[in-house]
């Protein structure tokens, strides 16, 4: 059903850390080769080895160059997937209820088998978070690793998204933002994070923490009191004959 | 947003199909036997055709029954239920028409209104965007509903075309200009999409994909925006002034059919510069538009 639950019980999503993320892409290799095989069609590739390769990818990694107006310029990565929005314009529009939020949890997710493909929720997304598989005609969204945060076929370390576990920076964290005093909660508090576009009234559950404030460049080295020994014994009486030449 | 052909022939056709049945259904005309039956043909057939041309650009058309479930929160859906009420309840006053069976005119009001439903809810697919600014305003709807209107008076043969037909120019000129300024208006930049700005001015510094996919192709449509305005021109002359023109010259069979033509295939450019002027906020991530 497309009516959006009125609360969940959890509001499961992630916290993403946009100071230490890197920028190395694992996270959204972890999601497409989890993802490929997992929850719904694969996600295909069209003429993956041609000139102009095309796929379908859940979580995309951008790098911005950011000029703050004192100090120096810095790189920020910048993961983007689903944000699992409360107020999700995406299942609203959706004609045949394939797309819906569970309100046990608040994952977003598409059934498969309901979707005409018509594209109407990506238009939706003010994000970019969902693409249509071309080879399927369905739409593949995150589905926060649905068949693995639950799955007790796992060990239980491997029991949060793909995107998670893969991060070898950790700047993705897993966890449910109704609870005040889960570790994304506390998270998102201390590091004043932040949801994406609020005024388009979305209402995301996922936080991005943004990059710690940064060290003032000094402007003279720190080698440069070492540069400045005085040379003593034969070096000290060359280098003061040398100097008087 | 990407200008898909099947959505911009549905969205045309389908609304001079239901802005002539609007105009048969309350009885602006009367026509009997064998011309009720091409006129009544001529409304269901674009109509129809229309509503056939827009499964063309589902992934899955086999489903599409299910396009009728969700009429509580999707436009779609009931753009799917108003359309096919409005076919249904029209179709006792076309028979009527077309056998000379004497029903009393208002058997057709219902079906009127439910025609201009149609178109509304239609535009309002569109409208409900948020994160299409160009789209998400009043005027849309306006429009849509502009051009059923102008467009099925023209099919209908009334001389109160032409001045259906001039409001319908204004309203061009109207969501253009104010189309213009809305992306801008909703002051959404990389900065803000990004929440960067907290920090400084964002630039992109690499992009996060090399090759192509479904959100640049769909949502990050930029050519054929260079041509914009001679288009614009091209669709007002074509969609409102020259049809206008001819009606008010002459009212002759022939005169309504040319300006229809020329009417219809205005309309189709000035809805190829719908979808392909209209950005994204998507586009922001990757420093576009
Ligand atoms: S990020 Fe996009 S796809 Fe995900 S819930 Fe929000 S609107 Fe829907
Ligand atoms: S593409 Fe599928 S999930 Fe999206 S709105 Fe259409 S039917 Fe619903
Ligand atoms: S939670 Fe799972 S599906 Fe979502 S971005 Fe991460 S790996 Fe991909």
């Amino acid at each position: 059903m497309t009516c959006l639950p009125v609360s969940t019980e959890k509001r499961l999503g992630l916290a993403i850390d946009l100071d230490t993320c890197v920028g190395c892409q694992a996270c959204v290799t972890a999601c497409k080769g989890w993802n490929d095989q997992g929850y719904g069609v694969p996600l295909s590739d069209q003429n993956p080895y041609g000139a102009e390769p095309s796929g379908v990818f859940l979580n995309r990694v951008h790098s911005y160059a950011v000029q703050p107006i004192e100090g120096e310029a810095q790189t920020i990565n910048f993961p983007r997937s689903c944000l699992h929005c409360e107020d999700a314009p995406c299942v609203t529009v959706c004609p045949t209820g394939a797309s819906y939020k569970r309100s046990e949890d608040g994952i977003v997710l598409v059934n498969e088998d309901a979707c005409i493909g018509c594209g109407l929720c990506a238009w939706a997304c003010p994000y970019g978070a969902r693409e249509m598989d071309a080879e399927a005609g369905v739409m593949k969204k995150c589905t926060l690793c649905v068949d693995r945060i639950y799955n007790e076929n796992l060990p239980e370390e491997d029991r949060e998204p793909a995107c998670v576990r893969g991060c070898p920076t950790g700047a993705r964290h897993f966890g449910d933002f109704a609870d005040p005093d889960s570790k994304v909660s506390r998270l998102s508090a201390e590091r004043s994070g932040y949801a994406l576009m609020p005024d388009l009234g979305t209402k995301p559950v996922n936080r991005y923490l943004p990059p710690r404030k940064k060290d003032v460049r000094q402007d003279a080295s720190i080698l440069a009191p070492l540069l400045d020994i005085k040379a003593s014994g034969f070096a000290g009486w060359l280098d003061r004959v040398l100097g008087k030449i | 947003m990407h200008p898909a052909p099947s959505v911009i022939v549905f969205s045309v056709l389908s609304g001079a199909g239901f802005g002539l049945l609007f105009f048969l259904g309350l009885g602006f005309v009367h026509p009997s036997g064998l011309v009720a039956f091409l006129w009544w043909g001529l409304g269901y057939g674009l109509a129809v055709i229309g509503l056939l041309a827009s499964t063309f650009h589902l992934g899955n058309p086999k489903r599409a029954w299910r396009a009728f479930t969700q009429w509580q929160t999707s436009w779609l859906s009931r753009e799917a239920w108003a359309s096919v009420a409005a076919l249904v309840l029209l179709a006792p006053m076309a028979l009527s028409d077309w056998l000379d069976l004497g029903l009393p005119r208002p058997f057709g009001w219902l079906g009127a209104a439910l025609a201009l439903v149609t178109v509304f809810t239609t535009s309002m697919i569109y409208a409900q965007i948020k994160a299409v600014p160009r789209w998400h305003h009043w005027l849309t709807p306006v429009m849509f509903l502009s051009f059923a209107l102008a467009g099925g008076a023209v099919l209908a043969g009334q001389s109160f075309a032409a001045v259906l037909l001039s409001a319908l120019a204004a309203v061009l000129l109207a969501i253009w200009q104010v189309g213009d300024g809305q992306f801008a208006r909703r002051a959404q930049t990389l900065g803000t999409a990004t929440g960067l700005d907290r920090i400084g001015e964002v630039t992109v510094f690499e992009q996060a994909h090399t090759a192509g996919n479904y959100l640049l192709r769909e949502m990050i449509f930029v050519v054929g925006r260079k041509h914009a305005q001679k288009l614009r021109a091209i669709a007002l002359a074509l969609a409102a002034v020259i049809p206008a023109a001819l009606l008010v010259i002459s009212g002759e069979v022939w005169t309504f059919a040319l300006a229809a033509i020329c009417h219809l295939i205005g309309a189709l450019t000035a809805r190829w510069l719908f979808f392909a002027q209209a950005e994204h906020v998507v586009g922001l991530f990757y420093g576009k538009r």
